[in-house]
């Protein structure tokens, strides 16, 4: 029982780093619908950024801040040099431009930082474990990650519904000229929507970086998962996405952590040990198929779309 | 009459004599390294070919081709790793698995479109690629090692390299053709026409999607084939087969060479991979000048290579 609450808790927190990265994703497509195979790249430019800023500062939050800053410039210079071009192209050619970006940052990480993974260490406050309800011991990092990303949340609906901006970012999803023609700087926006979506991929890196280690290659697996979570959710749906998100967070994470024990009582153990792990890993692409069968569009498809 | 003798058609006459003859310079020269390099890159070729016939002829984009690349490869390998050599069964049952994965996958990605179409292909053929990586009796990971090639009761041996040379330039040939007779055939035509109006297609009576969904399941199983070459040639099967940026590699084989073209994917082919043996010899960064030239030909040359020699004959 204390176990599956514990997973419960690491679920929640993977599916909200996923949601950080997926909202991203989500937001570009569904206003410039750009697809951007390049955010995973993002994910990893903001772990090796903030690792090497914190190293260079000694302080881990001057490092992240730091971190996400030059995240955000980096994510608008790639918006102004590259992606502005591809916009109202076809979506094979955003694919393979963006496919070009993932080849070129991957390498350009190996340039710089070398082949080997950067740490990024905790401050020791952080690095501890509280109790919850009920006497569990839960890392006090994890919990953190939790908030953050709650807080993120938070503020991508206050920014997205309440705001000026966010009035702007809505109305040119729905009508690029006519908002230009009302006298706003379009590309301007679009520049700005890019840079906070990789921002915000940048923050989720960063929050993996001191459990997982920062690596090469490091956002593409957990891009394709937001890839899924947004077919799941519906496309160019935040709402969506932070729904469907945590909802794959929890499967694959409870799906691992269970799924080769309820095998055990089915089959011989050494079948299980090998059936277990796989078929965990295919949980929700299981999942996804289903969504597929019942609802194309996804779960919250974005009206008039 | 002159229809074949246009700097197009002379290229293209070039690239396939230059083909045939390359166990020639082999043999020559001594040197074996160039017969690895073009099997290598006939192979990808073909599956470079099958994916043209979905995503230049019918418009779907698929970002999982390279699933069928694998699971044509695996089906070979498991079946030698279990003891049988017989290419007589390894074969058709690379094409039955490839050909059933697509039917599978096929049928539930065409129930979405556009981008969505995109991301479900790559997400299925993440999927196949955990498969792999969880099958522990065949190495999981690490792969397998196949150590014999198959076997066709002496009529062929394909563990003389130019012969398995020639059968696979022989098939990447014999799919050119048979991705030919499609297009021109009703069948293809079909296909075509739900690329540029699907809507329309439907309101005059064609079922499209059941169309579609069969063209899928030819260039699976063509892939499939070239899997089961690739598991020959390279006598080695690991899930990095599948791994999601082969498929984008294959992708930009078609696009650089140019999309809709019969032989668009073997130029594309030909020049991608030569490039990387090349650029590999002057930097270990050259995925640094790769990437920005993907974007290049992106926002440049949007007909390909193929495009371009159509178009230096216009002039």
């Amino acid at each position: 029982m204390l176990l599956l609450i514990e997973q419960c808790l690491n679920g929640l927190q993977f599916g909200l780093l996923l949601f950080l990265l997926a909202a991203g994703l989500t937001l570009v497509f569904g206003i410039m619908d750009l697809v951007n195979l390049a955010h995973g790249s993002f994910y990893m430019l903001g772990a090796f950024l903030a690792a090497t800023f914190a190293a260079w500062t000694g302080s881990f939050f001057l490092g992240v801040v730091l971190g996400l800053l030059a995240t955000l410039a980096v994510g608008m210079v790639v918006d102004l040099v590259a992606l502005r071009r591809l916009y109202g192209r076809n979506h094979l050619d955003h694919v393979l431009g963006t496919f070009g970006l993932i080849l070129f940052f991957n390498e350009l990480v190996r340039l710089i930082w070398g082949p080997a993974g950067l740490n990024l260490t905790l401050p020791a406050w952080l690095n501890t474990s509280v109790e919850l309800l009920g006497g569990i011991r839960y890392p006090t990092y994890r919990l953190g990650i939790i908030v953050v990303a709650l807080a993120v949340a938070l503020f991508l609906y206050v920014l997205v519904m309440r705001t000026r901006i966010g009035m702007l970012i809505r109305a040119g999803a729905s009508n690029r000229e006519m908002v230009g023609a009302l006298g706003i700087n379009i590309k301007l926006l679009y520049t700005l929507v890019f840079g906070l979506g990789a921002a915000l991929a940048g923050l989720a890196g960063v929050m993996q970086t001191p459990i997982l280690t920062a690596q090469i290659g490091m956002g593409e697996n957990i891009l394709i998962l937001a890839f899924v979570v947004i077919i799941i959710g519906g496309i160019g749906s935040v709402r969506g996405a932070f729904i469907a998100s945590i909802f794959v967070g929890l499967v694959d994470t409870i799906g691992r952590a269970f799924l080769p024990d309820l095998f055990k009582l089915v089959l011989s153990s050494a079948a299980a040990s090998t059936a277990g792990p796989a078929l965990s890993s295919m949980l929700i692409y299981f999942l996804m198929a289903v969504v597929l069968v019942l609802r194309p569009e996804g779960l919250f498809p974005v009206a008039g779309k | 009459m002159n229809a074949v003798l246009t700097v197009r058609g002379l290229v293209i006459i070039a690239l396939v004599v230059a083909l045939a003859l390359v166990p020639l310079y082999v043999v020559l020269a001594g040197n074996y390294f160039p017969l690895t390099l073009f099997t290598r890159i006939v192979i990808l070729a073909m599956a470079a070919t099958s994916l043209n016939f979905i995503l230049g002829y019918g418009g779907m984009v698929s970002f999982g081709h390279a699933a069928y690349l694998g699971i044509g490869g695996y089906a070979v390998g498991i079946v030698a790793f279990e003891g049988v050599y017989s290419g007589y069964l390894q074969w058709p049952l690379a094409l039955a698995a490839s050909a059933l994965s697509a039917l599978v996958i096929g049928a539930l990605c065409l129930r979405t479109r556009g981008v969505y179409f995109i991301m479900v292909t790559l997400a299925f053929a993440q999927m196949v690629y955990y498969i792999a990586v969880g099958l522990d009796r065949y190495g999981a990971d690490d792969g397998m090692t196949i150590y014999r090639r198959s076997e066709f009761g002496g009529i062929v041996d394909l563990s003389n390299k130019i012969v398995f040379y020639y059968v696979c330039l022989a098939l990447l040939l014999g799919s050119i053709y048979l991705t030919w007779r499609l297009v021109n055939s009703r069948f293809g035509m079909v296909v075509c026409g739900a690329r540029s109006n699907d809507r329309r297609m439907r309101a005059i009576g064609f079922p499209t999607t059941r169309y579609r969904l069969t063209a899928f399941v030819i260039a699976g199983s063509m892939c499939g084939l070239a899997g089961a070459l690739l598991a020959n040639h390279t006598e080695f099967m690991s899930p990095a087969v599948m791994h999601w940026t082969r498929s984008g590699d294959l992708i930009v084989m078609v696009v650089l060479g140019g999309m809709g073209s019969l032989f668009g994917p073997l130029i594309g082919a030909v020049t991608l991979l030569v490039l990387e043996e090349v650029l590999s010899d002057v930097t270990e960064y050259w995925q640094i000048i790769v990437g920005p030239l993907f974007l290049l030909v992106v926002l440049f040359a949007r007909g390909g290579i193929d495009g371009l020699l159509a178009g230096a004959n216009r002039d």
